[in-house]
């Protein structure tokens, strides 16, 4: 679609609209209903800029939230305040989730790691005293 | 609302004052500032205004001219009114931001007294400043007198914000020449001013949160290209029927004419002097000395500098036989920029005209009429002998032996 653009198709100031149409109630919208405009970052993977990713283990999981707060990329998928899993389009594989989480929920593991092989052989806490603080 | 500034028909005001005159009446919403001389009195007196209540704005005393037109950016991205002032080296800083301005099409006025760059330090008048700016994308108007500054200014705000331009704008006046000078200023009335100007229409306002735009995106190799473009068009097309349209409605209310060119004694000139700022007006003083001798010496004063009126400055100059091309700042190491724009508007043209080039008035060192008496005879020895008999380009004013090239 892009690439039938010429100079005389865009608007002035190169602005970009980052959504289909009014956002009157957009805030009001999870992000998977909202009409995110190709232009969007939304629109848009990240997910080859990773080499490592987190991964969750829901059982081990206390839905405390920091990971979600703290994500600097709005991965983390929450609702109602109960963890879902990750948004593994716009993940950078950063890891400040796992280091803020205070559990073993999260943990970083290389890009390629099979996720089902993962859960069924998940770490011991590295030092559960620790983690227990 | 802001009080009314009860003006009398004629007030004596230097261009400064008449600059921020301009601002109030226009209702500026931001001015984001790093006063510098001589462009200060324009942004203190804008602040005066506000903090006298003659108008409803902000001031935002910013850190340096990088932060002011920074802030102004991000006011005018906001969907405000906005404009400021600068000089020289203020200007200088300003550049990387200016090029940020015009591209993303944010019709911000700024007022440039113009004013020499270091080194030497020196803060009297020349055009370096407004011809360091002139590759930014801006709108850049020309002024040579007070009553100009405060006209210009109007017409600047209606025309950078007319949604077929959405560009910024620049007020060009030369240093203490005209800023700060006083002299006799024919105003309108404060609603009829605003009239002129226009109720701002903001267009993309980041501020209207249910339609929300990007500001500042980056394009690289794919699109950074048909952006530049679409700002040249616009450029191009767009900006000289619009001054035109403005200055057509000006003189309905004010009874004032200004052209795109500006042409002085020149319909049947065989000899012309093409300037910029306070110079048109001494120069206009020689050609008439000259019309009385009989000869048919004349001026064109560049109104619009950017963008450039091409095709009517070559009409304007296409029968005279010598022209002498004024440039106020230092070419360092080619002929003036005003050289060079004549040069291209009349290449491919049918004119025989002899064309040299002047680098005069750096550092605000005078342009008297000796001088130009001097320019003029030179014309008049290329014009009678149609061809070259002084070097291409010479420096006036110059103290020391004569210094010339080609």
């Amino acid at each position: 679609m892009m690439l039938e653009n010429g100079w005389n198709t865009f608007e002035i100031g190169s602005v970009l609209r980052p959504f289909e149409g009014s956002a009157i109630d957009v805030v009001e919208k999870l992000p998977e209903d909202r009409l995110y405009s190709p232009a969007n970052s939304f629109s848009i993977s990240v997910a080859d800029w990773r080499i490592e990713k987190p991964l969750l283990k829901l059982d081990e999981c206390i839905h405390c939230q920091f990971c979600w707060i703290y994500c600097p990329d709005m991965s983390i998928i929450s609702r109602d305040k109960k963890m879902e899993s990750i948004d593994y389009e716009h993940c950078k594989g950063c890891g400040i989730c796992v280091e803020v989480c205070p559990t073993n929920a999260l943990l970083m593991f290389p890009e390629q790691t099979d996720e089902a092989e993962a859960l069924a052989n998940w770490p011991e806490p590295e030092n559960s005293a620790m983690k227990g603080m | 609302m802001a009080n009314i500034f009860e003006l009398q028909d004629i007030e004596v005001w230097d261009g400064n004052m008449a600059a921020s005159h301009a601002l109030r009446q226009a209702q500026v919403d931001v001015v984001a500032a790093y006063p510098i001389t001589p462009s200060t009195p324009i942004v203190e007196s804008y602040s005066n205004f506000l903090a006298n209540d003659y108008v409803d704005g902000e001031y935002v005393m910013a850190e340096s001219e990088h932060g002011a037109m920074s802030c102004c950016i991000g006011a005018s991205a906001a969907g405000g009114r906005v404009a400021t002032a600068t000089s020289s080296q203020g200007y200088a800083l300003m550049v990387e931001t200016l090029y940020s301005a015009g591209g993303m099409r944010l019709p911000i006025v700024l007022n440039v007294v113009n004013r020499a760059l270091a080194a030497p330090l020196n803060v009297n008048g020349d055009h370096s400043d407004m011809y360091l700016g002139r590759d930014s994308g801006w709108i850049q108007i020309d002024c040579y007198n007070p009553q100009e500054a405060y006209d210009m200014n109007l017409v600047a705000f209606r025309v950078a914000e007319d949604h077929d331009v959405r560009l910024p704008a620049m007020v060009h006046q030369d240093g203490f020449m005209t800023s700060h000078t006083a002299q006799k200023v024919k105003t309108l009335t404060d609603d009829v001013a605003y009239k002129f100007v226009g109720e701002f229409n903001p267009m993309n306002d980041m501020l209207d949160l249910d339609n929300p735009v990007t500001h500042g995106a980056q394009t690289e190799e794919d699109w950074h290209f048909e952006h530049k473009a679409l700002q040249h068009h616009a450029l191009m097309t767009n900006v000289i029927p619009k001054i035109q349209e403005a200055f057509d409605e000006l003189k309905i209310i004010s009874g004032r004419e200004y052209n795109l060119v500006e042409k002085y004694n020149m319909d049947d000139a065989d000899l012309a002097i093409v300037c910029m700022g306070s110079s048109v007006e001494t120069a206009i003083e020689v050609s008439n000395e000259l019309r009385e001798q009989g000869i048919k010496a004349g001026v064109v004063g560049i109104r619009v500098f950017r963008p450039f009126p091409l095709e009517q400055i070559a009409e304007a100059l296409i029968d005279v036989k010598a022209i002498a091309a004024l440039d106020r700042s230092s070419p360092n190491g080619t002929v003036g920029a005003l050289y060079n724009e004549l040069a291209g508007a009349l290449f491919n043209s049918s004119t025989k005209a002899i064309l040299t080039g002047y680098v005069y008035g750096l550092g605000g060192r005078d342009l008297t009429k000796v001088n130009i008496h001097t320019i003029y005879r030179d014309l008049g020895k290329n014009a009678q002998n149609g061809q070259l008999m002084t070097p291409l380009q010479q420096f006036t004013g110059l103290r020391g032996p004569k210094l010339s090239f080609f």
